[in-house]
């Protein structure tokens, strides 16, 4: 076999596993979407804070320490204890449901019927204030999160491929995790939506506010539900990238991989978020394996952008959109 | 009181159309012109000019072309710090390619230059809406920031790979680089935000404005009424990216005098520029500088406030000021989505009224 399709094989096969991250952050995007037709650019924002917070837990920090300290010139920064990573996680998700309550209840309560535009502003003003609570409350370096996730070269793969094509295939112990996560993700999101009362009474509102609304659902209650879950989906989202690269402001950024996910396919479809995903992380990893030398390099930065374009404009719904259907 | 039209006769239709029907409102604002152009340059310090006055006029600027976009004509733009990149590239390779030109005219040709980049960019808008499009609009400002960074012909192949504005003078005034009086910068950008003030408005009042809100309020019907959906979006596209790449280059030239891109024109500018509009109101030429002053002064004010008077570290302050803008966005979207021109309108309204009760 030539030598170039092997790096081309594994350079695809890391693209599928950034793919699976990329479409674990457009998940939330789309639940929360698909429930209340708000455009939440906070999510990435989200899988901030909610890392921020694990770590935090996990490390017993005092929480908002450095404004304490600075108002009352202190010097507390930990109550000294560590709380293991099963347990914080429970915390932390306790946290996220809390958030998704006081964020329903104090903003989104007050903008239903506005138009969608105005929802989606308010959630990148709700990222900016998220950003900087989370920053206030535990502080700003960058930490390293370690919740027990194996991490570093697969050495099974790297020998299998090498007796193979003689050339052993760097994949990530984590990048699989991640897959496997993620895959079960999908599989519990579409048994709760399908199966369980409260996943149907999420399609109802989903399908129709104000039928929903007369059939006895309690709208608060879906929300809220439905912040939660994508409070939990940034919490997963938050772990991998955390684990991956550091707890740290970029891992916000994430949300800005995840748009054009999204564009590709659709802001309303599940199983679009997984295929976007995987075709994005592809598609920007060979891109850059193939024509990134010649153009100077990382255009990872935009490819994904241009390519979610380019496709748009020959299906503006996306992949698995539901079909756009205007009347006067 | 002073608030009337009562007594105000309009003997012609031109006097029937006036941006300032109300007496009072033409007169405050001939005396806001005047403290402008005659009173403030002779005041003004070099920290005034820097902190606080020239990023009010240039962000509103900006403000303006984005509010023409997607305040008039409803096409959300999250790509406004990679087009404002495109004006500041176009000036410099027009200064250091001419230098023998005004830069005024470079200006207004770095202007011209954005727009048909913007209106490149704008193609897709006649099949993406929405948020498909918001979306889409980031393809242009990562791949716009990415080709400056990347290309070295865009910055003349300087080691450091940022662009230095040389100086460049009118009438003999330096206004450009590092030699320039503090009163100087001002004037020249205040020319600026003035003209582009009046364009904006007269076109947004006129035929292709009413065309643009036509198409912002159901595209659709308005295709239907014989609005021509391209023209309307491109030009607004084209406009939008005008004001936009004058602001630019002028955010580049006379304001900071270096840039590298990356940091400059990234993706925060964008939502700058977009939160100026929606805290000012979408729609309104007014909104565009009542948003531009809010969030130039916010941070200036919170930064004297927490680190000059309590005395708290920087990082802290930077901290809080995001925690507040965010949180009056969203209190400004829910206690007025029409922002700060919509609280101006009111005011007005019921000060025609005042002292008496109907």
């Amino acid at each position: 076999m030539p030598e170039q399709l092997v790096f081309a094989m594994e350079v695809f096969l890391n693209g599928l596993m950034a793919g699976v991250l990329y479409a674990l952050v457009a998940l939330g995007f789309v639940l929360i979407y698909k429930a209340s037709g708000i455009f939440n650019y906070a999510q990435g924002v989200m899988a901030l804070f909610a890392a921020l917070t694990l770590v935090g837990i996990m490390e017993g920090q005092v929480p908002f320490a450095h404004l304490i300290n600075a108002m009352l010139g202190t010097e507390i920064h930990h109550f000294g204890w560590h709380v293991p990573g099963v347990l914080a996680i429970l915390f932390t998700m306790a946290v996220m449901v809390g958030l998704a309550w006081i964020v329903n209840t104090l903003i989104f309560r007050h903008l239903v019927n506005q138009e969608p535009i105005i929802l989606f502003m308010a959630t990148i003003g709700l990222a900016y204030f998220l950003e900087g609570f989370g920053d206030i409350m535990w502080g700003a370096d960058i930490k390293k999160l370690d919740v027990g996730l194996p991490q570093g070269i697969n050495l099974w793969i790297d020998e299998t491929t090498f007796n193979i094509f003689d050339y052993g295939f760097f994949i990530d112990n984590l990048d699989i995790v991640a897959t496997v996560v993620a895959a079960l993700l999908v599989c519990a999101l579409v048994i709760f939506a399908q199966y369980t009362k409260q996943g149907r009474a999420m399609r109802a509102v989903a399908d129709d506010h104000q039928a929903a609304l007369s059939v006895g659902i309690s709208l608060n209650f879906i929300w809220v539900m439905v912040w939660s879950v994508a409070g939990f989906v940034a919490l997963v989202a938050g772990i991998m990238w955390g684990t991956k690269s550091g707890v740290q402001f970029s891992l916000s950024l994430i949300a800005l991989k995840a748009l054009p996910v999204l564009m590709l396919g659709g802001f309303t479809s599940i199983p679009g978020a997984i295929v976007g995903g995987l075709i994005i992380g592809v598609g920007e990893k060979l891109f850059e394996f193939g024509f990134g030398p010649m153009l100077g390099g990382a255009t990872e930065n935009w490819f994904a952008y241009v390519l979610a374009l380019i496709f748009l404009v020959f299906r503006p719904q996306g992949l698995f959109g539901e079909k756009i259907i205007e009347r006067v | 009181m002073f608030y009337r039209e009562a007594g105000d006769f309009k003997t012609s239709y031109v006097d029937d159309n006036q941006t300032f029907p109300i007496k009072f409102d033409r007169y405050r604002y001939y005396v806001v012109l005047f403290a402008a152009f005659a009173i403030v340059p002779f005041i003004i310090n070099d920290y005034w000019v820097n902190a606080v006055f020239l990023p009010f006029l240039i962000y509103a600027i900006a403000a303006i072309g984005l509010n023409i976009l997607t305040g008039y004509c409803g096409q959300v733009s999250l790509g406004t710090g990679g087009f404002m990149a495109v004006g500041a590239y176009a000036c410099y390779k027009l200064m250091t390619g001419f230098p023998e030109v005004s830069i005024f005219i470079h200006i207004i040709l770095s202007g011209g230059i954005t727009a048909a980049v913007c209106v490149v960019f704008g193609l897709p808008s006649l099949r993406i809406k929405g948020f498909y499009l918001a979306v889409a609009t980031l393809a242009a400002q990562f791949f716009l920031v990415w080709l400056f960074n990347k290309v070295s012909w865009f910055y003349n192949y300087s080691a450091s790979g940022q662009i230095n504005a040389p100086e460049r003078t009118i009438f003999g005034i330096a206004v450009t680089g590092a030699q320039t009086a503090p009163w100087a910068a001002y004037l020249f950008c205040l020319i600026f935000t003035f003209a582009s003030a009046i364009i904006a408005r007269n076109l947004t009042r006129g035929m292709t404005g009413r065309k643009w809100m036509a198409i912002r309020d159901m595209d659709i019907a308005a295709e239907i009424i014989g609005v021509n959906p391209l023209k309307a979006k491109l030009s607004a596209f084209a406009a939008s990216g005008f004001f936009v790449g004058i602001a630019g280059a002028l955010f580049f030239a006379v304001y900071l005098g270096a840039v590298e891109v990356g940091e400059v024109f990234g993706i925060t500018k964008s939502f700058l520029v977009l939160f100026m509009i929606i805290i000012g109101g979408l729609g309104s030429i007014f909104g565009s500088f009542a948003g531009a002053a809010f969030l130039v002064l916010l941070p200036v004010l919170l930064k004297n406030v927490l680190v000059g008077t309590l005395g708290w570290p920087t990082d802290l302050a930077a901290h809080l000021e995001f925690m507040i803008v965010g949180a009056l966005i969203v209190i400004f979207l829910i206690a007025e989505p029409h922002g700060l021109a919509q609280l101006w309108r009111v005011a007005k309204e019921k000060l025609r009224l005042w002292p008496f009760p109907h």
